[in-house]
């Protein structure tokens, strides 16, 4: 299994194709609805001045995402003495990002999206041009992937709730499979081009 | 009536966090069939690995703890608003102790009630029946399933589907086409042909309470159910839609009286992660199964 590790290369990123599983290790962030939606907002619509009050934020996370990786995911966390802890986190459902993640990937140099279920054609095209790929999360292996995340390094906008707020983590051996890569190939379409044919045959008299 | 709360919880708590032994066993037999570095592979091995986790931290399988749906038989004489009102106790507790995600929704405020109580939430249904015990079945019922579960009317032109047994195979083959791997794969189909809307989808719901291995008594369903369990896996999807051999574990199939006018065929798809557990309660004792 491929072991990919933030700040993760374009070169690595390019010698990735579809169905390959991989492991990822390093410090990600997880983002999806209220988050996409803020960044578009707050950095891309504003062509990266944000206002005043998210200039910290912005560097933070241009730290964090530059040949980095966003993670679609709402944990179920828990505050112990020691800081947060993840009990159960695996990933949602991603095409609800599908408007913005284009923009998010290019404009912060993102190198992986995880998530699950694929993603549209806006966001293959922005994996192509700008070296991204998408990781597919194991849907349901909440206890598993939680185990896999070793530490909550910052939580940003808990305005947003636990679910949608900024959770940036460090994690060790992360499973996931690439399922639509830097070249145009989305394994989501070719399974289902494939399936199609299949049923077709299925329902011929 | 006995106080049932805690044992309510108790049915909870293994439902949620324990998969039952005919989906452990059938998830083990999909891995061994697939093919050795697959994507297919890596994931029944993660789903697994994560089974065995979270029975042994006693930490929910999955993060969407599903709309927690109870099937109850009482004998005669027992008082079902009692029982309905240790269930809504027992999930708020069973919330509190992280078996549950607070998962119900006020669907005009978008307000979390925070322990899962809510305008008909949980989901109770109870039967009277003649034998002396209370039987509870619990069935817990993603929203990533949910979403890609459907309700086919017949006849359906585009699909050439009429109304008898081969219609509906090709409406249930055409669900679980368009679900690919969103309803996280390899799924269970509870299936009911007949009845009214509503009526059709509870019967659906309440084939997923079947085992893997219980033999439909009439022999012309219990042959459909394994032509589809065999032509779902042909289609190729398999787990999470990477592609593979395994896309369903296990077809139920069932039927209600219906109008003339109409022929609804229901498919409730169920996710890998098919939590249902049951308890029985008799006089002095009370059985989890």
């Amino acid at each position: 299994m491929r072991k990919l590790t933030v700040p993760i290369s374009e070169d690595v990123i390019r010698d990735l194709t579809v169905g390959e599983p991989v492991s990822l290790s390093g410090v990600i962030s997880t983002g999806r609805d209220a988050a996409h939606k803020y960044m578009i907002d707050n950095f891309i619509k504003t062509e990266g001045n944000p206002p005043d009050s998210e200039h910290e934020l912005y560097n933070e996370l241009k730290r964090i995402l530059e040949d980095g990786v966003i993670y679609h995911c709402g944990p179920v966390v828990q505050q112990t003495d020691a800081g947060w802890r993840f009990v159960a986190a695996g990933p949602t459902t991603s095409i609800r990002e599908e408007p913005y993640q284009a923009a998010v990937i290019e404009h912060f140099k993102l190198r992986a999206v995880i998530g699950k279920g694929g993603m549209g054609a806006k966001t293959l095209q922005a994996c192509q041009t700008a070296g991204a790929v998408y990781l597919h999360a194991i849907g349901g292996a909440a206890s598993l992937i939680a185990q896999s995340v070793k530490d909550v390094v910052a939580v940003h906008k808990m305005g947003f709730g636990v679910p949608e707020a900024f959770w940036i983590i460090r994690v060790e051996d992360f499973p996931a499979v690439v399922t639509m890569d830097s070249h145009s190939n989305s394994l989501h379409d070719q399974i289902k081009a494939q399936a199609n044919t299949e049923f077709s045959k299925l329902i011929e008299h | 009536m006995q106080k049932l709360t805690n044992a309510i919880v108790e049915l909870i708590r293994r439902a949620a966090t324990e998969l039952p032994q005919d989906m452990r066993d059938a998830l083990e037999k999909a891995h061994a069939e697939e093919e050795s570095g697959s994507a297919a592979k890596g994931a029944l091995d993660t789903i697994l690995k994560n089974v065995e986790l979270a029975r042994e931290n006693v930490t929910p399988i999955c993060q969407d703890t599903g709309t927690p749906i109870f099937e109850i038989h009482y004998p005669v004489g027992i008082s079902t608003r009692q029982i309905a009102a240790q269930i809504r106790e027992a999930c708020a507790i069973a919330t509190e102790r992280a078996y549950l995600r607070p998962n119900a929704v006020d669907s005009l405020t978008g307000e979390n009630s925070g322990d899962n109580s809510g305008i008909d939430f949980p989901t109770m249904h109870f039967h009277e029946w003649d034998e002396p015990d209370i039987k509870f079945d619990l069935m817990l019922k993603g929203g990533g399933c949910e979403n890609v579960s459907t309700q086919y009317k017949l006849p359906n032109t585009e699909l050439d589907a009429g109304r008898d047994l081969e219609g509906v195979r090709r409406v249930v083959l055409d669900a679980v086409n368009k679900a690919q791997g969103l309803g996280c794969a390899p799924g269970v189909l509870g299936i009911a042909v007949g009845g009214d809307r509503g009526a059709s989808y509870i019967k659906s719901k309440q084939q997923l309470l079947r085992p893997l291995d219980d033999e439909n008594p009439e022999s012309e369903l219990a042959e459909l159910e394994d032509r589809i369990l065999d032509e779902g896996n042909e289609l190729g999807i398999g787990p999470m839609g990477f592609g593979g051999k395994t896309t369903l574990l296990g077809v139920k199939m069932g039927t209600l009286h219906r109008l003339p006018a109409s022929y609804f065929v229901s498919v409730a798809y169920m996710c890998w992660a098919n939590r249902r557990a049951s308890m029985r309660v008799a006089d002095k004792e009370i059985t989890y199964a």
